[in-house]
């Protein structure tokens, strides 16, 4: 906070995808720009990771956030949700943390609007992966809509970490397949599996709810912008949870931030220069 | 059927979004605000639902078993734990200071 001068302290907007599991790009295969080994019989143009990398990556995050649909199913389940009703979240919404958004809502009894508000506005942050992923991806005509449907977090991750359209597309296509299946196999699991567990509660499973959100935020927290947003939004909703009908504390501490930006811009009231491109000066982080 | 309907607001608004992103002419959600605002907002959610999910019922604040599971989470995240580990830490110790009364 107290260094000046740095230019957009903040500029990894729709951001390097915060991935809430360690294992993906980084993954041996690493050093993503690295010259793909000459001499293996891999297709892609040199420059672009072989599509054995780009694969294994992609399965190992798929597998990863996969079986966490486990938790979501026996949350689901344990705030008494119908199995159908829990399979068609993760079938249509196939957003993870939205879905666990409505889930808490509705089991605090939230009108359902208000509730879907909550895991909507979670939501709007893949809109912005989609945009970053259309121009790596390139997919026109009847794909598109289709591949929206598996425009989140981790696929994003894993997309924009290959270089090439080609490396793009396959990292995409499996991560997404293999966490769509995935996904669902382990909802209808937990959902199954919480109705033979009886008491979800007193099995500590309904820790998991907060336990994913927390994951999911960790990695988010790099400068102080973020922990300020999300200092603020905590102490909003403990003010206004006992004041406000449910559902709504959340979105009165979506607001923190609106507000931290705003006092960030008064702050700093060169809005830096036109550099936006989203590229992560390091180093930044010790905020 | 409150909850049906409001699965189908979520599931429909939540693919328009993607499709939006996906579809959307390069350069119009690019405005520097827009994607700042967009990178924040899942934080000050994502803050918001942990503390609501921990601390109360929806209703009441309340301190409880759920506490210390999340506790645990906050630590396994700290030790750079996997994503599966994180979430296990938190209910494995929710359920044991369960089992011991708390």
């Amino acid at each position: 906070m107290a260094e000046q001068g740095e230019q957009t302290h903040h500029a990894h907007p729709a951001g390097p995808p915060h991935r809430a599991l360690p294992a993906a790009p980084s993954a041996p295969g690493g050093g993503a720009t690295g010259a793909a080994a000459p001499g293996e019989r891999t297709t892609p143009l040199p420059g672009e990771r072989p599509d054995s990398a780009v694969i294994r990556d992609a399965l190992g995050v798929g597998v990863a956030v996969g079986l966490s649909g486990f938790a979501f199913g026996v949350t689901a389940a344990g705030a008494g949700l119908t199995l159908w009703q829990t399979c068609a979240m993760s079938l249509l919404v196939f957003t993870g943390a939205s879905q666990f958004a409505l889930v808490g809502a509705l089991a605090a009894g939230g009108n359902p609007f208000t509730a879907a508000a909550g895991a909507f506005f979670l939501g709007v942050r893949n809109a912005f992966y989609g945009l970053r992923l259309s121009a790596v991806l390139g997919y026109r005509g009847a794909v598109r809509p289709l591949a929206a449907h598996w425009v989140i977090d981790e696929t994003a991750a894993v997309t924009l970490a290959q270089s090439g359209r080609r490396g793009a597309r396959l990292g995409f296509t499996v991560t997404g397949a293999a966490l769509y299946v995935l996904w669902n196999l382990t909802t209808l699991g937990g959902a199954l599996g919480a109705g033979a567990l009886g008491d979800t509660d007193a099995w500590g499973l309904d820790a998991a709810g907060p336990a994913v959100f927390l994951a999911l935020l960790a990695p988010m927290l790099r400068t102080a912008v973020e922990r300020c947003t999300a200092g603020l939004a905590v102490l909003l909703l403990l003010v206004a949870l006992p004041l406000l009908p449910p559902g709504v504390p959340v979105l009165l501490a979506a607001l923190a931030a609106p507000a931290v930006l705003a006092v960030q811009g008064r702050r700093r009231p060169a809005p830096a220069p036109a550099r936006a491109g989203g590229h992560d000066t390091t180093g930044e982080d010790r905020a | 059927m409150t909850v049906w309907l409001a699965i189908g607001i979520t599931a429909a608004g939540c693919y328009l979004v993607k499709l939006l992103g996906l579809s959307a002419p390069a350069g119009i959600l690019e405005r520097p605000l827009a994607k700042r605002l967009a990178a924040l907002l899942p934080v000050a959610l994502l803050a918001a639902l942990t503390a609501q999910q921990t601390f109360s019922d929806g209703r009441h604040l309340l301190l409880d078993a759920k506490a210390a599971g999340v506790a645990a989470a906050i630590v396994a995240l700290l030790l750079r734990a996997p994503f599966l580990l994180v979430v296990a830490a938190a209910v494995a110790v929710t359920a044991g200071v369960r089992a011991l009364g708390g």
